[in-house]
């Protein structure tokens, strides 16, 4: 194996994670991408930004959110001992606020007034639409109608926030369509919008800026391990939508080389189904390729066409995957896996009457991984799992997915 | 000596210069309302004196295009329209006697899974000319851009309203066959205004290079069409001829020679 170090998992000039990432986008785009590299260089070495975001972190944002054990899973496993870090208590309930904050600042240092977001789950448009509140940004987040329909109590927080939500019914009416449209957007109002994109995906410099904000969970939760427990965990284990939770948590673990990082990706109805968003599983349809202006592992058919994608949690719905994971994945640094949709709202309940903490459904997939893995782990090893939300915005698609099974234990 | 891709395009653009005018070159779908039709409209424009073509190829995510191009492609791909079929339907159409340039325009990842290698090649053996990538910027294209220097075919790169002297310079130095102008910020789609700035992006490009300059993007009119004759090298019309394409294979003629006269 390769030792992957602080320099190769930055990003070089061009973007590039080893053959992963890069600019592919139209040209309208490309002085926008500069501007961006620019102000977020000079914002990281401004001592006055440093300050302001900290400062919103800790009295706005909830942070440092804490590092809980979860003994009663624990015990019931009978194996590794759990930890959760608790992003589902961040304001807004997911860690997308992390991003969101931190790029709405950006755009107020552009000078750009207009905000356009895409969302999946909902999460990235809530945590978008309240920067873009706290802040006096105009905001509009595109979501597709399929993930309108499941994920309802967060269009209407969106709309009570002040941002419009436009739906898209283009192709199959996920995130995948929702990020075409805000791109079309961006692409029309460039000189006045930024673009926030909420996952470490998109043409260079996204995955990294998305990183780098979220970065604060891992580095928050390993010093966390260290005060609470005295040691790093054995086993980092994260959902894979974009990848932005999942980076967020490894990056700062990255020299650590004891501890196993892990991702978890949808893997909806099965691999074997073609019904999934696991892009490192199916050898059949993930293979690298270009999608939303990112080299990376992308879910397509034999002619290049970028396929539908399944999964019961609409943040982890997608066809392709930031372009770091790839690259870790091929370093061996990071290891990926999938759980089912049954997995995940298996893991959804357990939480939920272990721990007395419903997880967001995309978080969902990391506890499956959990309740997997920890019985083969000695009792003195430590499984830490990023909790990237809350699961308050899943209640209708659980109910749909479980409601017989719910109501006939009442 | 058969013309390689590059000399055939710029003895396009020399031919409309002689005649003073601007080159105009209908971008058209293949698989758009049926792979037959497609092909007929693509004849009936090249019967009504067009000077090139762009061959639409399909994409799932065509993020630089419009409502109308969208639609279209969509409506292609259902038709089972691929990669291969288009390479085939430039065959088809250099055996029906199209004897015009034509550059295949699409996005990146069919291209890629088809194999950039491989794509040139059959491209290239079919007659394309050419090849438009919107999402293909200068400083990505080395792959692309290598196989198409050894097979004479032209990779096209973009410059947009946005695009700095530094941009205009980056492009101008890599371009190959022509630069595309894009003409507003934005999508494609037919637009009735074009905008007040226009002349002034073209000046600022004329001033750093010599390259024939194609507009795209928004014209679907005679007047604008007009213009285009008086300021550029060339101009691309797609989403109105794909509209009239909606209707018929007629109504396609129809617009195209009605543009075509207007550079008369
Ligand atoms: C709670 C939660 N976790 C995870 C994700 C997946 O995104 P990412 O992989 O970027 O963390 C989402 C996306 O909407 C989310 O809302």
């Amino acid at each position: 194996m390769q030792q992957p170090n602080l320099e190769t998992t930055v990003p070089n000039a061009r973007g590039y994670y080893g053959e992963y990432g890069g600019r592919f986008v139209p040209e309208t785009l490309i002085p926008a991408l500069d501007e961006l590299i620019e102000a977020f260089n000079t914002a990281l070495a401004d001592p006055a930004f440093q300050q302001q975001f900290a400062n919103l972190q800790a009295t706005y944002t909830g942070r440092p959110t804490p590092l809980t054990y979860a003994g009663r899973l624990t015990e019931q496993l009978g194996g590794a001992q759990i930890y959760l870090k608790r992003e589902d208590l961040a304001h807004t309930g997911a860690h997308k606020i992390n991003n969101a904050l931190g790029q709405a600042l950006l755009a107020v240092r552009m000078g750009k007034k207009r905000i356009v977001a895409e969302t999946g789950a909902g999460q990235h448009g809530v945590a978008t639409a309240t920067a873009c509140a706290l802040l006096g940004l105009e905001c509009h987040v595109y979501m597709g109608t399929v993930d309108i329909a499941r994920q309802k109590p967060n269009v209407f927080r969106m709309k009570l926030l002040g941002a419009e939500v436009v739906p898209v019914e283009s192709g199959s009416k996920t995130l995948k369509d929702a990020i075409n449209e805000a791109i079309r957007d961006w692409v029309t109002n460039v000189r006045t919008t930024h673009y926030l994109l909420g996952s470490a995906l998109g043409p260079h410099p996204y995955p990294f800026i998305v990183r780098e904000f979220q970065s604060v969970i891992g580095i928050e939760a390993r010093q966390q391990m260290l005060d609470q427990v005295g040691r790093l965990p054995d086993v980092a284990v994260a959902c894979v939508g974009g990848g932005s939770n999942a980076i967020g948590l490894f990056h700062a673990f990255r020299n650590d080389e004891n501890v196993d990082l892990i991702g978890v990706e949808a893997g909806g109805l099965g691999i074997e189904s073609g019904a999934h968003a696991a892009r490192f599983a199916d050898p059949a349809l993930g293979r690298p390729g270009v999608l939303h202006g990112t080299r990376s592992f992308v879910l397509q058919d034999d002619d290049g066409q970028i396929m539908n994608t399944h999964s019961v949690s609409a943040g982890l719905d997608y066809a392709s995957v930031g372009p770091e994971h790839a690259y870790l994945r091929q370093l061996e640094r990071a290891f990926y896996t999938f759980a089912t949709d049954d997995e995940a709202l298996e893991a959804f309940q357990m939480l939920s009457q272990l721990e007395g903490i419903i997880p967001a459904l995309e978080s969902a997939h990391a506890v499956a991984e959990a309740i997997k893995r920890a019985p083969q782990m000695p009792k003195d090893s430590i499984l830490l799992i990023n909790l990237s939300g809350r699961g308050d915005k899943d209640l209708d698609t659980v109910i749909s997915e479980l409601g017989g099974e719910l109501d006939g234990e009442a | 000596m058969v013309k390689t891709g590059l000399e055939s395009i710029a003895a396009m653009f020399a031919a409309a210069k002689a005649q003073n005018r601007a080159a105009f070159l209908p971008y058209y779908p293949i698989g758009y309302p049926t792979y037959d039709d497609s092909l007929d409209a693509i004849l009936a424009m090249a019967e009504a004196g067009v000077d090139g073509f762009e061959i639409g190829m399909p994409f799932s995510d065509p993020l630089a295009d419009g409502p109308t191009i969208q639609a279209a492609t969509q409506v292609a791909l259902e038709n089972g329209i691929t990669v291969k079929r288009c390479i085939e339907a430039v065959r088809t159409l250099r055996d029906r006697g199209v004897d015009q340039p034509m550059l295949l325009m699409g996005y990146l990842n069919p291209v890629l899974a088809y194999g950039v290698e491989a794509f040139v090649r059959d491209a290239k053996a079919a007659g394309a000319n050419g090849l438009i990538l919107p999402d293909l910027p200068p400083e990505e294209a080395a792959l692309v851009g290598e196989a198409c220097a050894q097979a004479g075919l032209a990779l096209i790169f973009f410059l947009a309203p946005t695009s700095n002297a530094e941009r205009i310079a980056l492009v101008a130095e890599r371009a190959n066959g022509f630069i595309y102008l894009v003409s507003v910020t934005g999508v494609t789609g037919a637009r009735t205004d074009l905008p007040p700035d226009l002349r002034d992006f073209v000046a600022r490009v004329r001033a750093q290079t010599d390259q024939p300059l194609v507009m795209g993007f928004g014209i679907s009119q005679p007047e604008q069409a007009r213009m285009m004759s008086e300021i550029m090298d060339g101009f691309i019309v797609g989403s109105a001829l794909v509209r009239a394409g909606g209707e018929s294979v007629s109504a396609v003629r129809d617009l195209a020679a009605r543009l075509r006269q207007a550079l008369d």
